[in-house]
């Protein structure tokens, strides 16, 4: 099971906590885990077939796009980060 | 002298080489047409006299301090080590010194400084702090990343502030406390009362004054060396160009997405860093764009979210200390990058979570397909998404 922290925005969609464990052993597995359990976070990141883009993914802080994108494989040992883009507030 | 200091000059003698000023000259004008930089030029004298002038590409460490510096300022000892005093004396028991240090190579100026003036050769006139400004700038001057070198750099530079809110409040005070000689500040905003939760520069006092000429008022109370240029507008298409050439630096304190697209743009084009902060609740992060190093904005963000996952303080709220510790932080990354010195937060997203009380980091990714900053980038014609953000394209006090 895969740590998975969410970005403030996020939380509310999972119950209000900061993090939640996820089974896959890519990180595709561990969002659709994700989707599964937490249906209005995929509502929130994912409405359509594809990611969203202001979503941006790390796995044990790199982004994905460093590493295999969805294909990248993730361990019991590894943190995934959700990020949307933050307005900052005024 | 004495027999004593007699057989130290001997010693010196047989270990050092003396070069005339037209040798010195002649191998240091070759270096500079060659774009080379193997000898080392070292002046050796007291302040009081590097003050009143020094020989172009000279280095100043004082024989007073020669033991303890030398090795920080020439690290390789292979190099050839040129020094100078005022008249060819100290320099020569420097250079004693240098070879016991293990310097392979050490020369010094027959005749020093006077005789190199006397031939007519040029001399620069260094810069120097004011008594007021070594005084108010001690604490810097003691810092060796810093000292009066980089105290002058901060007083030469130029920053930028877009917003005069909970970002820009803790900013503004601070780079100002710094010395930052020049500051600007655009905000449209007046002063409320909600913002004095965290927005420090204002006072109940100025409450419903335009934020900007609130923040000059602090800002020329704290430091008279600080001149403040207010532009009382909005960042748009027709005024980010001209208002951000003027600067070195720009320190993101925005809260809607446009301006910030709009800006990452203009921020490209004129490869102008943008040090990105924003805040939420308990949560706060921060990041260095420098323009064709790092990502961008848009590298990160190739589109904004939806308005309900973009919420401002106002709809979300934000513990007033929170938007003071990244907007400190944007301060500490713009010292850094005027100084030239540590690491800038380029490519690293830094993240601080209060409530637990953890700072974490992200590694982020550049877009070789960026359509700002990419290969076949093109910034000066890309969406800035007004018209599909729920928050309005103004520049407005924020976090």
């Amino acid at each position: 099971m895969a740590t998975v922290r969410l970005a403030p925005v996020l939380r509310a969609s999972v119950g209000g906590v900061k993090q939640v464990s996820a089974r896959g052993e890519t990180l595709a597995d561990v969002l659709s885990d994700l989707y599964i359990n937490y249906p209005a976070l995929k509502e929130q990141i994912q409405p359509g077939d594809t990611l969203s883009r202001f979503i941006n993914i790390y796995v044990n802080d790199q982004d994905v796009r460093h590493l295999q994108g969805l294909e990248t494989s993730v361990g019991p040992s590894d943190t995934v980060i959700l990020l949307p883009a933050m307005a900052g507030g005024r | 002298m004495g027999e004593a200091s007699r057989e130290l000059m001997r010693q010196a003698r047989s270990q050092v080489t003396e070069w005339t000023t037209a040798q010195a000259n002649e191998v240091l004008a070759q270096q500079r047409r060659n774009g080379q930089n193997e000898v080392v030029l070292i002046d050796v004298r007291e302040k009081n006299e590097w003050d009143e002038g020094y020989i172009p590409g000279a280095t100043h460490v004082a024989k007073g301090y020669l033991e303890q510096r030398i090795e920080e300022v020439v690290s390789d000892k292979s190099q050839t080590v040129l020094l100078y005093c005022a008249g060819g004396v100290r320099s020569m028991y420097a250079g004693l010194t240098l070879k016991q240090m293990g310097y392979e190579d050490v020369v010094s100026l027959a005749g020093g400084f006077g005789q190199w003036k006397n031939s007519g050769l040029p001399v620069v006139q260094p810069r120097t702090l004011s008594p007021a400004q070594l005084k108010r700038y001690s604490r810097h001057l003691l810092v060796p990343e810093v000292g009066e070198k980089g105290q002058l750099k901060l007083l030469d530079s130029r920053v930028l502030l877009i917003g005069a809110g909970g970002l820009g409040a803790p900013s503004a005070l601070y780079l100002a406390a710094a010395g930052v000689g020049t500051i600007g500040i655009i905000d449209l905003d007046v002063v409320e009362e909600s913002n004095l939760q965290r927005q420090v520069i204002h006072t109940t006092g100025r409450v419903g004054e335009y934020k900007a000429e609130s923040a000059r008022q602090a800002i020329e109370a704290l430091n008279p060396d600080v001149r403040v240029i207010t532009y009382l507008d909005r960042l748009d298409e027709t005024n980010v160009a001209k208002i951000i050439a003027d600067y070195d630096v720009i320190i993101d304190g925005t809260d809607n997405f446009p301006t910030r697209y709009l800006l990452n743009d203009a921020a490209l084009i004129a490869k102008k860093p943008v040090i990105h902060g924003s805040v939420f609740r308990f949560d706060g992060q921060l990041t260095v764009f420098k323009p064709y190093e790092g990502p961008c904005y848009r590298c990160l963000y190739p589109e904004p979210p939806p308005a309900e996952l973009a919420p401002s303080c106002a709809e979300a709220g934000v513990l007033g200390v929170l938007p003071g510790v990244i907007g400190l932080l944007q301060s500490v990354e713009a010292l850094k990058l005027i100084l030239g010195i540590g690491e800038p937060l380029v490519g690293r997203m830094m993240m601080y979570d209060a409530l637990v009380g953890e700072f974490s980091e992200l590694n982020l990714y550049r877009d070789p397909n960026c359509p700002a900053c990419g290969e076949h980038g093109h910034p000066e014609d890309l969406p800035i998404y007004a018209d599909v953000c729920a928050m309005p394209a103004r520049v407005t006090a924020q976090a």
